[in-house]
C-alpha cells in the first residue's frame, strides 16, 4: 500500500515543519552560521595580513634622491619625507612614526647617471617585519626601486605590454577550489543534516514508546522504514542545501578571492543534475546507516554518541578529495560507498568525471540503501531491538 | 458460543540484563514470564486476566497483540495465527496498554486521523466515529490541544479511543482503569459493557477484583506466569467473594511452590 508510506511521511514532515525550533536549527541556522563564520574568517584573514587599500606608506629617506622622488609621483601609496640622519630615521621607525627608512648614499643621483661599471651605489632599507605596514612598505619599495633600476638601464622587459598574461580562466580557478573543498564540506553537511533528524525520528520514537503504537497497526514494517527514510532524506537534503548555499556564497571570501574569480555558474545544467543525483544517492546511504544505528540505540543520546565516530570517518573520507591527483578513474574505486560519492563530486567539480563511474556510484548507493532498508524493516519487526530494556 | 480467540500453551522467556538482575534480586540469567498459558475467549463476552504484579498478564496480552512472539504456543485470533500472520491479527484487534504512547507533539485530532489512515478507515466513517468517541470521553474540548499538555487521565482516554479507530471486533485492554479517577474509571467500564452489548469480544487484564466481578463473564487467574484457574467468574467464585477465593487459590499455589 502506497497510502501508508505517504501517511507516515506526511506525519514525519508535519512533525518537522510544524516545529519552528526544528526548522530554525536544522534548516535556517546551518546556512546562516556557515555564511557568517566563513565570511568573518575570510574578512579576518585578509584584514589581519594586509593594510587597508587606501593606506599610504610613510617612508623616511636620508639623502633622498630626486630621481626617485620624481619616479614616486607615479604611485599614490608612498609618501617619502626627508630625515637628517640614519639615527633619527631609526628612532622614528622604532617609535612607529614611519614605516620604512631608506638610506641613499650621498650623491646618489649623480652616481647613477655616470654609472657604468665598477662598484654600484648601495641603497639600504630598514624596516620592522613585525609591523604589517612596514613589511609591506619594504616589499613595495623594493619593487619600485627594482623597476626604477631597470628603467634606467633597460635591456629587456617582462610582461610589460598590458596584455592578459595569466591564462587561468574563471572555470579553472573555480574548478580547482570547488573540487578541493566542496566534496568534504558537502559530505559533512549532509551527514550533520541527517544526524539532526534521524536519531530523533527513530531512537526518539523508540525511547518515548510511540513507535510501539505504530507497530500494533497492520502497517507493514517495510512501509514504516520507507516512510521514515524518505522523509528523513528529504529533510536532510533541505538542510544540506541550506549549508551548501551558505558555503557557496561565502567561499570566495574565505579563499580570499574576488567573487568574480570564482563563479558557480561555471558549471552547466548537466553538471548540476549529476551532482544532485550523486547527492541524493549519498543521502539515501547516509540516512539508512544512521537510521539503523538509531534503531539499535535505546535513546536519542545513545544514537548520537554512536553516530559521532562515523561522522569523523566521513570527514576523513571527505578529506581524500584534497589530496592526490583528483578522482581515480578506475571503476573499482566507485564500489566503496561514501568514498565513491566524494570522488564523484570531486570529478564533477573538476570537469573531469566519467559517466561510467558516476553510474557505478549511483547503482552501488541505491543497492546499498535498499539492502539497509530491508535490514531496518527487519529491525522494526524484532522485539529484541524494539523493546529492549 | 462462538470461539473468537484461543491462546494455546503460550510460553515466553526473557533474558535478564545485569541491571534487571539487580532489580529482581536474582542471579538467574533468564526469567520465565509466561509458562504454558492457554485459554479461550468467546464472541460477545468479556474475558478477564486476573493476577498480581509480575504475574505475566501484560506479557500474555503483548503476545496476543503480536508485539512480541511467544517462544512456544500460538494464539488464533478469529482464524488468524498471531505467530504466522501477525499483520492479519493486527487488523482485527484493538490493543491498549500503558506502554503504547502517542506523540506529545501532535493534537488528539491529528493522532486520531493518523491512525485511522493507517487502518484504512474511510474519512466519512472516521469523522462520525471520532465525533462520537471524543464526545463520550470529553476529548472534544481538547481536540486541538497538544498531547503534551493533556492530563494523564485525558492521555489515557485518548489512547483508548485511538486504539479502536478501526472499530475492531476484538478488543484487548491491559489494566484499562489504572491511574484513572473513579468517574473516568466508571466511564471506561461502562464503555466496555457497551462494546460487549454491540457483540464485541473483550479481553482485559487487571488486579482489581471488583472490576472482574462486575464486568467479566469469564476469568483466568494467572500467578507466576501460569494459568491457575480459568472459567466462568461465578463458577470460580462459588460461594465466596472473588477476593476471598483468589487468596485461597493464591495460598494453595504459592504454598505449593515453597
Ligand atoms: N522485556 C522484558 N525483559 C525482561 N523481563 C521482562 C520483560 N517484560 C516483562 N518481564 C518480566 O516478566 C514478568 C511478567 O511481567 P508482566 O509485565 O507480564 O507482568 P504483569 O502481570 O503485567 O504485572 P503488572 O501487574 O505489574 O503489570 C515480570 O517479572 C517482568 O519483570
Ligand atoms: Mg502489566
Amino acid at each position: 500500500m502506497k497510502g501508508n508510506i505517504l501517511t507516515i511521511m506526511r506525519k514525519e514532515l508535519a512533525r518537522f515543519f510544524k516545529d519552528p525550533r526544528l526548522v530554525i536549527t536544522t534548516l535556517i541556522l546551518p546556512g546562516l552560521m556557515i555564511y557568517a563564520v566563513y565570511s568573518f574568517m575570510g574578512d579576518g584573514l585578509s584584514t589581519q595580513f594586509s593594510t587597508p587599500d587606501e593606506y599610504v606608506y610613510r617612508v623616511d629617506a636620508v639623502n633622498p634622491s630626486n630621481h626617485i622622488k620624481e619616479y614616486l609621483k607615479l604611485v599614490d601609496f608612498v609618501d617619502m619625507g626627508e630625515v637628517s640622519s640614519y639615527d633619527e630615521g631609526i628612532e622614528r621607525l622604532n617609535s612607529n612614526e614611519s614605516d620604512l627608512l631608506v638610506v641613499f648614499p650621498q650623491d646618489f643621483d649623480k652616481a647613477i647617471s655616470i654609472y657604468s661599471s665598477g662598484k654600484a651605489p648601495n641603497v639600504e632599507m630598514f624596516f620592522n617585519s613585525a609591523q604589517i605596514a612596514s613589511a609591506e612598505a619594504y616589499t613595495n619599495m623594493t619593487n619600485i626601486l627594482n623597476a626604477f633600476e631597470s628603467s634606467i638601464s633597460n635591456r629587456f622587459d617582462i610582461n610589460n605590454s598590458g596584455r592578459e598574461y595569466d591564462l587561468a580562466t574563471e572555470k579553472d580557478t573555480t574548478s580547482q577550489v570547488f573540487s578541493m573543498m566542496l566534496p568534504m564540506l558537502l559530505m559533512v553537511f549532509l551527514f550533520s543534516g541527517c544526524m539532526s533528524v534521524a536519531p530523533e525520528s527513530i531512537a526518539g520514537e523508540k525511547e518515548r514508546g510511540t513507535i510501539a503504537t505504530l507497530l500494533v497497526t497492520p502497517v507493514k514494517r517495510s512501509e514504516i522504514a520507507i516512510g521514515k527514510i524518505l522523509s528523513i532524506s528529504f529533510i536532510s537534503l533541505l538542510s544540506g542545501i541550506s549549508s551548501f548555499l551558505g558555503t557557496m556564497s561565502s567561499l570566495p571570501k574565505l579563499m580570499g578571492m574576488s567573487a568574480e574569480g570564482m563563479d558557480a555558474s561555471a558549471y552547466g545544467v548537466s553538471d548540476y543534475a549529476l551532482l544532485l543525483a550523486v547527492i541524493l544517492s549519498t543521502i539515501l546511504v547516509i540516512v539508512s546507516i544512521i537510521s539503523i544505528i538509531s534503531a539499535f540505540a535505546k535513546t536519542v543520546k545513545e544514537a548520537n554518541t554512536t553516530v559521532l565516530p562515523l561522522m569523523i570517518i566521513v570527514m576523513l573520507i571527505g578529506i581524500t578529495s584534497m589530496f592526490g591527483q583528483g578522482a581515480p578513474s578506475e571503476a573499482i574505486w566507485y564500489l566503496a560507498p561514501l568514498y565513491n560519492s566524494v570522488q564523484c563530486m570531486t570529478a564533477i567539480f573538476a570537469f573531469s568525471y566519467s559517466t561510467v563511474n558516476i553510474i557505478t556510484t549511483l547503482c552501488v548507493n541505491v543497492s546499498i540503501s535498499i539492502v539497509l532498508l530491508i535490514v531496518l524493516a527487519k529491525m522494526f519487526s524484532s522485539e529484541k531491538i524494539m523493546f529492549s530494556k | 458460543m462462538n470461539e473468537v480467540l484461543r491462546a494455546e500453551g503460550l510460553k515466553k522467556t526473557f533474558r535478564l540484563s545485569s541491571k534487571q538482575q539487580k532489580i529482581e534480586r536474582t542471579k538467574k540469567r533468564k526469567k520465565i514470564a509466561v509458562n504454558g498459558v492457554s485459554f479461550t475467549a468467546y464472541e460477545g463476552e468479556i474475558f478477564g486476566l486476573l493476577g498480581p504484579n509480575g504475574a505475566g498478564k501484560t506479557t500474555t496480552l503483548r503476545m496476543i497483540s503480536t508485539l512480541i512472539r511467544p517462544d512456544k504456543g500460538d494464539i488464533i485470533v478469529a482464524g488468524s495465527s498471531a505467530v504466522k500472520e501477525p499483520w492479519e491479527v493486527r487488523a482485527k484487534i484493538g490493543f491498549l496498554t500503558s506502554e503504547l504512547k502517542l506523540e506529545d507533539f501532535f493534537t488528539p485530532n491529528y493522532m486520531y486521523d493518523f491512525f485511522s489512515a493507517l487502518h484504512g478507515v474511510d474519512e466519512k466513517v472516521r469523522d462520525s466515529r471520532k465525533k462520537r468517541l471524543f464526545e463520550k470521553f470529553g476529548i472534544d474540548k481538547f481536540a486541538e490541544v497538544k498531547i503534551a499538555n493533556l492530563s494523564t487521565g485525558m492521555k489515557q482516554k485518548l489512547s483508548l479511543v485511538v486504539s479502536i479507530v478501526h472499530d475492531p471486533s476484538i478488543i484487548i485492554f491491559d489494566e484499562p482503569t489504572n491511574g484513572l479517577d473513579v468517574i473516568t474509571a466508571r466511564a471506561v467500564t461502562d464503555f466496555l459493557l457497551e462494546l460487549k452489548a454491540e457483540g464485541k469480544t473483550i479481553i482485559v487484564s487487571t488486579h482489581i477484583f471488583s472490576l472482574v466481578e462486575k464486568i467479566c463473564d469469564r476469568v483466568g487467574i494467572i500467578i507466576g506466569g501460569e494459568m491457575i484457574r480459568c472459567g466462568r467468574t461465578v463458577d470460580i467464585m462459588g460461594d465466596l467473594s472473588l477476593e476471598d477465593r483468589f487468596f485461597e487459590i493464591y495460598r494453595e499455589t504459592v504454598g505449593d511452590a515453597e
